[in-house]
């Protein structure tokens, strides 16, 4: 079982013979097995060298790279090792047939929605016009004949979902706006950190797979980032990112103490990343009984299988049907 | 008409496969593999690299086709953990011993089920080359379809890398 290792700290990522250390600037050493790393995160100022990034290659582990503030910076992704030519030929279909293209891109959103709308229904005191909404708009869903307005549609539903927000969590946060570029406030703040860790996950899980993640649906291809890690994160980002916000902010564990402004920016502090990161990796560590596979299935693995769906879509199996989550 | 090896050459994972499940052979011979995700075949590998230590002629690549685990005067050696997969096993031996033939080459098997600490020897017939042959061709013609084989459910799914790739299904 590999898990993410996140360090936050400033110091020195090295491989000593068949063993990752990282020295921290007290000289403190701490070493991590290389069997059990899935990915590891770079919050901290950090010196690594290429014989690391060598050995990492071998194992197909990631590092992520994030800013001062906590926001993504990028990935180091090592050479695929599990390559399947057919595979990315075909997902390469999918993307040059436009009927196609938007059959999978109408599957993102409307999952994404349909998890959206389970975690209004399961608050939903005060915001039933909202719901109602959000049910209104989804059926235009089918409809659409384009992307563009498929990603209107998903637009008009985010807005009111996170004007629900603002009844969901249930203290002094509230949230006027998304703002992504950069965030201004605690929520704001949440929702970007959370979706950029959503991001990397996704992507890990993509690299264990035979898909290719330059070629999305949802998402234009290529354009900044690997999209189709981004057009698998719709799926999650409302069962997992948002699910871990309220948690956070219901049960009081998160407060304004951990979020420090800067120039307008607001970001999670060490504290705050900290305790965010420690419910995020709790979720994706809970299991759920699978009612196909009959057998217990993590959030993380949840998305790994979605892969295993638009691979089986791409090579003609299976007809791809998204996640919709029955608990 | 004359059976010629060289227009049929494949790894032996892929004779073994064939007795197992056809729809296993054609998505791993489509590169759609998924051992590396699999603890089975990470023990697997771990049994073969800590049996026979003292041998020197382990994993001997012939051909940049065959990895045949053991090879030493008489036999050719392949470890296993389980006798589960009987006939998948032997075949896979079978076409080492039919390939090592064709170049001239003659030696008998040895299956090695470590665990179980037992062994099986086996011998290349007339009747094997020619099952040797049509399983050859069989996977060629399994390997070029455009599509996999439709998903068939056996007893053994739930033990392979592929279980969760084959079954997860949305209802409705």
């Amino acid at each position: 079982m590999s898990r993410d290792f996140y360090i936050f700290s400033n110091g020195r990522l090295k491989r000593k013979d068949n063993t990752i250390y990282f020295i921290d600037c007290l000289e403190n050493k701490r070493t991590l097995p290389i069997e059990q790393i899935n990915c590891i995160h770079l919050f901290g100022e950090i010196d690594l060298n290429s014989k690391l990034i060598n050995y990492l290659s071998q194992y197909g582990i990631m590092l992520s790279f994030y800013n001062y503030y906590g926001y993504y910076s990028g990935t180091y992704y090592p050479r695929k090792k599990n390559v399947s030519g057919f595979t990315v030929v075909n997902q390469a279909n999918h993307y040059n047939d436009y009927e196609k293209r938007l059959y999978i891109a109408k599957a993102f959103v409307d999952s994404a929605v349909h998890h959206i709308l389970k975690n209004m229904r399961r608050h939903k005191e005060g915001i039933e016009d909202l719901i109602e909404r959000i049910q209104n708009e989804r059926k235009n869903i089918e409809e659409a004949q384009r992307i563009d307005e498929l990603m209107g549609i998903e637009g008009r539903i985010r807005k009111s979902y996170y004007k629900s927000f603002n009844k969901i969590l249930k203290s002094d946060f509230g949230i006027q706006k998304r703002e992504k570029r950069p965030p201004t406030d605690p929520v704001n703040a949440m929702i970007s950190f959370g979706n950029s860790l959503m991001y990397t996950t996704v992507l890990s899980e993509i690299y264990k797979t035979q898909l290719d993640p330059t070629i999305s649906f949802l998402h234009e291809p290529s354009v900044k980032r690997f999209s189709l890690g981004l057009d698998i994160s719709e799926i999650f980002k409302p069962l997992i990112v948002d699910t871990v916000i309220f948690s956070l902010v219901n049960n009081r564990v998160i407060t304004f103490d951990e979020f420090d402004i800067e120039e307008g920016i607001c970001y999670l502090n060490e504290k705050g990343r900290k305790k965010f990161i420690s419910e995020y990796e709790r979720k994706l560590g809970t299991t759920i009984k699978h009612r196909k596979l009959k057998r217990k299935v993590s959030y993380r693995m949840f998305i790994r299988l979605e892969c295993y769906k638009l691979i089986k879509h791409f090579i003609g199996d299976e007809e791809y049907k998204p996640l919709k989550a029955w608990w | 008409m004359e059976f010629n090896l060289d227009n049929f050459k494949v790894q032996g994972v892929k004779v073994n496969y064939y007795y197992i499940c056809k729809r296993k052979l054609w998505l791993y011979s489509k590169g759609i593999t998924m051992e590396q995700n699999s603890d089975r075949v990470m023990i697997g590998k771990l049994v073969h690299e800590n049996s026979y230590k003292r041998l020197k002629k382990k994993e001997v690549l012939i051909d940049d086709m065959l990895k045949i685990d053991i090879l030493d005067n008489d036999y050719v050696r392949e470890v296993k953990i389980s006798s589960k997969m009987t006939k998948a096993d032997k075949m896979q031996l079978m076409y080492y011993l039919y390939y090592l033939d064709s170049l001239g080459i003659k030696k008998k098997g040895l299956i090695n089920y470590v665990k179980e600490k037992r062994q099986e020897e086996i011998e290349l017939t007339d009747e094997y080359k020619r099952e040797i042959e049509k399983t050859l061709i069989d996977i060629k013609e399994i390997s070029q379809k455009r599509k996999p084989p439709e998903l068939v459910k056996l007893p053994y799914c739930t033990k392979c890398a592929y279980y969760e790739f084959c079954f997860v299904k949305e209802e409705v």
